[in-house]
């Protein structure tokens, strides 16, 4: 646990997910994990990169790989699913050595040494596990009932991102639990909220998100917990949009991961950001008692 | 009821997506799987199984120019639950790509959104979702876009008015140029490509 992790925070982070942001870095840091951000990291491409060419999607990734490595980070976390995913991928991918000549083509570099990438996900259960979780836990989410929404790409494809399973991971939720929280089983986890669809073709986000509140509202959940950037904007800041076009008066708290862990950690709502999100989040909060 | 001539099937074009997507076409035997679990099937013109059956019959011109290509989100759930372990998201991709190439671009907004991204983090190495928003309207016209969400999100300080421009960025506008095979303007020999 005294290993120093690189810390990829993503450009949702600087932005729309600073709340996330500030929140994984603040549970890292009373969990005992050493964050160093990857000096002058850059976009990962998200989306658009690899649905335009994989080569410069591996190339805007592979950048960051080796900035890591330069840093002397043999590790990266990510709390960003999608960031995850492409950094991931082009490791993965840079292993065929012709696709690797045809990245060091466009990045100009050699490509040596390249970090490898774990989500914060994974390096809570694996690196700190639910145990040393428990015993920070000062104010138990003991009263909140709570669907964990994984999202569609933590996990899947296997072969890529090898952690938790990519049908029912449980890895949040066993983190939740381990804060107190009661965790419903959530059969929609991995299910897509529409993605980067929001823009142009929003009607797409509000049925696909619009299900999963359905969902969750059905179960009788208190809040729905996000790991993803994409997942927790089109559930939360477009909660109103999905309401409109599906007739629905929803009003869904919706938190990172690291939001509930860091509030039953007895951090503070501010450091938290508990404040950025859309829905507000009080009532449950209060009726929680860690507010 | 539509119908597809079977004859005189594409082959060079079943080889290039066999050759760009590391995939074997022919291994689908159109079980279904990949579009019962689509979370976008019900938005897609052409589902997703039987994109893969037209390129089994190599039929080119139905492909590219599908609406789905351009919606498909990777949302990985395809390729997870393909029973021949095809890759099937990264044959959308591939396909995508195709359609791109070839200057299709059937959900033309989805393709203005994408372009408006890639030209942010060329630009500054980093996402700066202001000035997407604006490259976005300019390229499309459709000005109100999520404006109702801007009183949202300014004043909890998540739009950020500046871009977040990093050192490298000057690598970063060099990995795109040289990505679209143009000379680099500081290189003293011109801009030579591999």
């Amino acid at each position: 646990m005294s290993q120093r992790i690189g810390y990829y925070p993503g450009c949702s982070g600087a932005g729309t997910s600073m709340e996330y942001d500030a929140s994984t870095r603040a549970v890292c840091a009373r969990l005992g994990l050493a964050l160093q951000e990857v000096p002058d990291w850059s976009c990962c491409g998200s989306t658009p990169a690899h649905t335009v060419d994989h080569v410069l999607s591996a190339a805007l990734s592979a950048r960051n790989l080796e900035l890591a490595a330069e840093a002397g980070l043999e590790t990266v976390t990510t709390p960003c699913p999608s960031c995850l995913a492409n950094l991931r991928v082009a490791g993965h991918k840079m292993e065929k050595e012709g696709f690797r000549n045809q990245v060091k083509a466009l990045l100009e570099t050699e490509c040596a040494s390249l970090a490898t990438v774990k989500s914060t996900l994974q390096v809570l259960l694996e690196d700190v596990g639910p145990e040393a979780v428990k015993a920070k836990v000062v104010r138990p989410l003991s009263k909140l009932r709570v669907a964990c929404y994984y999202g569609c790409i933590m996990n899947r494809p296997p072969e890529v991102m090898q952690f938790d399973d990519p049908e029912h991971p449980m890895s949040m939720d066993t983190l939740l639990e381990a804060c107190g929280a009661e965790v419903l089983p959530f059969p929609l986890k991995v299910e897509c909220c529409g993605a980067a669809a929001g823009m142009p073709r929003k009607d797409i986000v509000t049925e696909l998100s619009g299900r999963l509140l359905d969902v969750a509202a059905g179960m009788g959940v208190d809040a729905i917990v996000t790991a993803c950037p994409l997942c927790q904007m089109n559930l939360d800041l477009r909660q109103g949009q999905v309401n409109s076009a599906r007739g629905t008066s929803h009003a869904i708290p919706v938190f990172y991961f690291t939001q509930l862990m860091g509030l039953a950690m007895g951090l503070s709502s501010s450091e938290m950001g508990i404040s950025k999100l859309a829905v507000d989040p009080k009532p449950c909060l209060e009726q929680a008692g860690v507010l | 009821m539509k119908t597809i001539s079977l004859q005189k099937p594409d082959v060079q074009f079943i080889r290039e997506v066999r050759e760009r997507s590391g995939q074997e076409p022919s291994h689908c035997y159109q079980c279904g799987n990949c579009t019962a679990g689509c979370p976008y099937n019900f938005a897609y013109d052409i589902p997703v199984s039987r994109i893969m059956r037209l390129l089994q019959l190599g039929r080119r011109e139905e492909i590219l120019q599908s609406k789905s290509l351009w919606l498909c989100a990777t949302c990985q759930s395809c390729t997870t639950r393909c029973p021949n372990r095809i890759d099937v998201a990264r044959v959308m991709d591939v396909l995508r790509h195709m359609a791109r190439e070839a200057g299709y671009a059937t959900e033309r907004n989805v393709k203005a959104f994408g372009d408006a991204f890639l030209e942010s983090v060329e630009k500054h190495g980093r996402v700066y979702e202001v000035g997407i928003l604006a490259t976005y309207v300019r390229k499309t016209g459709r000005f109100w876009t999520d404006v109702e969400l801007a009183p949202r999100m300014l004043p909890k300080g998540k739009l950020s008015l500046k871009p977040h421009t990093i050192q490298g960025a000057e690598h970063i506008a060099r990995i795109f140029r040289r990505y679209r095979g143009e000379p680099d303007p500081v290189a003293k020999n011109g801009g030579e490509k591999k």
